[in-house]
This record gives structure tokens, C-alpha cells and sequence, in this order.
């Protein structure tokens, strides 16, 4: 664990910027179209959908649900032995990547389509990344 | 029929591990085959198109003047659409003579130029920091739901290793023949959950390259020309948590599609199959996307022999990228082999076959290129 390197940071660029001031100020960002009221992702100033400018940032729920996943077992410099690579699917449509903390990195424990919720983990004092952990469902 | 024929088709003499040459040497040595192929020098080329190294590269390493030069770099199918486009080239008369190279030292990495990684393009923001770290961890990625939506099971999954090693049985100049079984691939160390070693392809060093040029001058060169019949290509996303469905590639429906309809032909007219299989869900995603098989069906398929030596469809048939070599862009290996089998040269020759479809992909699902190709008895 000691020897482990900082995760592999984002340079956020201006058309990202607010997803990663979001994630740092522990809000999970996305952006959604005014004209067609498409919801998406990754960050753009223009709906991927209609082509609109007039686009919009709100602050999702930071609900989602397993989507797919992989357990890379090769060695990353970053990540203390096999780790879950993930695709969450977000509560509002869109799709993001991301790892599943407080969880056992094992098939059976990552189960598909589980709910899951956003925390962010710190990195420095500009960048916090958003990872996902297990939810109870609520009965 | 596109009035545009391969006259010129060679790999690098050597596959596998090739210590003493740079990548760009690689690319040479498979254009100075094809020319041998051809009897054509440098002087008759006047197009280049490459990817993994620039056509610039490649004409000054040549010594080619080009008037026409493309470097569409979208991954390992960049080949394919690399034939398309000098199609389109040889049709309007921008070029008489293509030549296209690839090479790459993906195991001995000498002379390889880097890849530019960065911090701020989408992928390295929203798919790096999470640990995603090449192929083995990206393109393997859609599987389990894939495996939940439509029931393949691991068994299912490793039988396609299990059978492209039938062909590569066959393939004196494949990297690896023993025969496997499903046990033996199950038993292969996890690379990334749901997949082991022997479901991901080999990493060599090689080239290949391809000499076209207007259908009606292919009957001057020494080797059975091969007609192509239609072509296709798409892109989608360079991530591939953006793919817009996990259980199909939109770039390989649109490409297919498009060369399907281009070449005028049905399914039924199709002989032998190639689909770039970087891991062995490609050739499942590849079936299905392509129409040979409905949806969920692709996996099946292969299990009950279909795609096997005897069987009705031959796909892979070099072994492929899990079996035959992989050297990181693997797409002008399987146009080799489509080329091999329509002269009827191949080491597993699909007896009869005259037409060939060649599915290539680019990145992890992010492009695609789809080339059909007939024998003299087709047009």
C-alpha cells in the first residue's frame, strides 16, 4: 500500500471545468440540454443531441447502478491488488466510469445493476474524483 | 464491384518476435514483399496510405513521390479503411497505384513512436483516474453485461479461443498451434475478470502490406487478383464507457452495413469471415453486428461449430488475433488472410471460397472498418 502512486489526475479543460469544481465541492455535475431536455455526459457547451448551445449545469443525485464492470488483475501503480473498473449508470441517463469503494473487489460481491452512490475521494486541493459505493435498497 | 482490384498482398517475412528491426523497418520490409508480390518497385506508386507511422514516413523511407497520401490513424482498422479510401482514390483518378504499410514492434518496441498520452482529453479525465489501463481493461469492459443480458456463459466465451486455435493449428506461421480446450483457457491466470489470457490476443511484432489498382490492369500481375466488392467504415466514441450500447457496436453495424449493400451481396453469398478479435467476445459482437446471427445468438453459433474448419461459415481462419499474431493493430492481418483466401493461397484454404468479408476494429469498439472482397469468378 506505501508504494502505491497517486491515481493517474485529470487536467480539466474549459469545457470541463465545472464537472471537476463540482467534484471537488462534493457535487456530481451534469449538463442537460434546454431545448431538447437531453441529459448528458461527458462535459460539452453544446447538446451531443440536438446541437443546442443553450445548455444548462444542475447537480445530479449521485444515484446509480452497476452497469458492467471489469477486475483488472494486472499490476497498476496506482491501485493495491485486483481492482474493479466500473460503469455506472447514472439515475439521470448518462453513463460514467468509475471504481466501487467499501465493497469486496469480487463477482460476487459486485453485483449487476445494484444501486449504488457517489462519494468523492480527494486528491489534491483542486482535483476530487467520483467513485461509487454500494447502497441498501430501500424496501 | 468497385472496379478497384489487390494486385499486391505480403506480410513481413518474419511474425512473432523481430528484435533486429524498428518499426519503421517493419513497414518497409512488408511494402518491399508486396512489391516482389507485385513486380512493381517504389517508382509505381503514386499513393501511400499508412497508420502507425505517417505516409510522410513511409514515402521518405520508400522513396515514393505520392499525389495522393492518407493517414487515417483510428486504431487497428485503419487498413480497412485505408482500402476504402484508396477505392475512392483509384475511381476518380486522384491515384493509379496505392501501396498501404503497417508495421509495429508491439513486443520488442524498437523504434516505436509514442502515443502522446496527456491529461486532458476526455479518456485521460473521465477514464485514466479510475484505473483503466489498455485493452485488457477497456475493451473487456461490456462483457458482463453483455453475459447478463443475453446468458454467454465463461464456457461459451473461451470456446472461441478454443476453436480459432483449430485454425491456428493449421497455420504453420501462427504464433501458437497446440490444440486448447475450454478447461485449459478457464485455467489460464485472470488478466481482467471475466477474462483470462488465453481470451486476450498476443502481443508481436510484424507488418503487412497491400498494393491496389483499377480492376482492369490486375490481369498484368502475377497473382489471382482479388476484386474488392464493397467497402464500409464508422467511428463511435474514443471511450468506451460512451458506447452507446455495450451489447453492439454502432461503428461495426455502420460499416458492415455499408459494404454489405456497397458489394450487393446477402449473407448467404459470404464464404469466409474475418473479424478482428482483439478478445474473444469480438467474434460473438462481430456475427451478431454483422447480421449473420440475431442477437444473443453469436456465441451459440460458434459453440456448435459453424465457424470451425468444416463448417458453414470459416471465420478466423488464420487463427486470428488470439492465435495467428497481434502486433497492436492487428486489421491488416485479417485483410492478409481475406486476400489469401480469395487467391486461394491460404494454409487453411476454404475449399471454393469466393467471397470474403473483413471486419476490422479501431480502439476499444471506437471504429470500424468492413472490406468485402470476391475472386476473378465473383465480378
Amino acid at each position: 500500500m506505501a508504494d502505491l502512486q497517486p491515481r493517474p489526475l485529470p487536467t480539466p479543460t474549459p469545457e470541463t471545468q465545472h464537472f471537476w469544481d463540482g467534484t471537488r465541492d462534493g457535487e456530481l455535475r451534469l449538463q442537460r440540454c434546454l431545448d431538447c431536455d437531453h441529459t448528458y455526459f461527458p462535459p460539452r457547451p453544446f447538446c451531443p443531441e440536438c446541437g443546442s448551445k443553450r445548455v444548462e449545469v444542475f447537480t445530479a443525485s449521485g444515484r446509480g447502478t452497476l452497469l458492467s464492470y471489469v477486475i483488472n488483475h494486472r499490476r497498476h501503480a496506482s491501485f493495491d491488488g485486483p481492482y474493479c473498473i466500473a460503469l455506472v449508470k447514472l439515475e439521470e441517463g448518462p453513463t460514467m466510469m468509475s471504481n466501487i469503494v467499501e465493497c469486496e473487489q469480487t463477482p460476487e460481491a459486485l453485483v449487476l445493476d445494484m444501486p449504488l452512490t457517489v462519494v468523492f475521494e480527494r486528491q489534491n486541493d483542486d482535483i476530487s474524483v467520483p467513485l461509487f459505493r454500494p447502497v441498501e435498497e430501500s424496501t | 464491384m468497385t472496379g478497384v482490384a489487390i494486385v499486391g498482398a505480403a506480410e513481413t517475412t518474419e511474425l512473432g518476435r523481430i528484435p533486429d528491426a524498428s518499426q519503421l523497418q517493419l513497414h518497409a520490409d512488408a511494402a518491399l514483399n508486396a512489391f516482389a508480390d507485385t513486380g512493381l518497385t517504389a517508382k509505381d506508386i503514386d499513393g501511400v496510405a499508412t497508420a502507425g507511422s505517417t505516409p510522410v514516413e513511409i514515402v521518405h523511407y520508400l522513396g515514393i513521390t505520392p499525389r495522393w497520401v492518407d493517414g487515417t490513424s483510428v486504431g487497428g482498422c485503419s487498413f480497412m479503411i485505408h482500402v476504402r479510401h484508396a477505392v475512392a482514390a483509384i475511381q476518380s483518378g486522384q491515384a493509379e497505384t496505392v501501396l498501404i504499410t503497417h508495421g509495429e514492434s508491439g513486443r520488442s518496441q524498437v523504434g516505436r513512436g509514442g502515443r502522446g498520452a496527456g491529461t486532458a482529453g476526455l479518456a485521460q479525465q473521465f477514464e485514466n483516474p479510475y484505473g483503466a489501463m489498455g485493452p485488457t481493461t477497456m475493451f473487456t469492459i461490456p462483457v458482463l453485461r453483455y453475459m447478463k443480458e443475453y446468458g454467454l456463459t465463461h464456457e461459451q466465451l473461451a470456446t472461441v479461443s478454443v476453436v480459432q486455435r483449430e485454425w491456428a493449428g493449421r497455420n504453420p506461421r501462427a504464433s501458437f498451434r497446440d490444440p486448447i480446450t475450454v478447461d485449459d483457457v478457464m485455467a489460464s491466470r485472470l488478466i481482467a475478470y471475466p477474462f483470462h489470457l488465453l481470451e486476450c490476443c498476443l502481443v508481436t511484432d510484424g507488418g503487412g502490406a497491400l498494393i491496389l489498382t483499377r480492376a482492369e490492369r490486375a490481369k498484368d500481375f502475377p497473382q489471382n487478383p482479388v476484386h474488392i466488392l464493397g467497402t464500409g467504415e464508422s467511428a463511435e466514441s474514443p471511450m468506451i464507457s460512451q458506447m452507446q450500447d455495450l451489447c453492439s457496436s454502432r461503428a461495426f453495424r455502420v460499416a458492415g452495413s455499408e459494404a454489405i449493400r456497397d458489394a450487393g451481396i446477402s449473407h448467404d453469398d459470404v464464404d469466409h469471415l474475418m473479424v478482428y478479435d482483439a478478445f474473444a467476445h469480438l467474434p460473438i459482437y462481430g456475427l451478431e453486428d454483422l447480421g449473420f446471427c440475431q442477437k444473443g445468438e453469436g456465441a451459440g453459433f460458434i459453440a456448435d461449430g459453424n465457424t470451425r474448419p468444416g463448417g458453414q461459415l470459416p471465420l478466423n481462419t488464420n487463427g486470428g488475433g488470439l492465435s495467428y499474431m497481434h502486433s497492436g493493430m492487428y486489421g491488416m492481418y485479417a485483410l492478409q488472410e481475406s486476400v489469401r483466401q480469395m487467391r486461394g493461397t491460404a494454409p487453411a484454404q476454404v475449399p471454393g471460397a469466393e467471397v470474403s468479408l473483413c471486419l476490422g476494429v479501431g480502439g476499444m469498439f471506437a471504429a470500424s472498418g468492413c472490406i468485402v472482397m470476391g475472386t476473378e469468378a465473383t465480378v
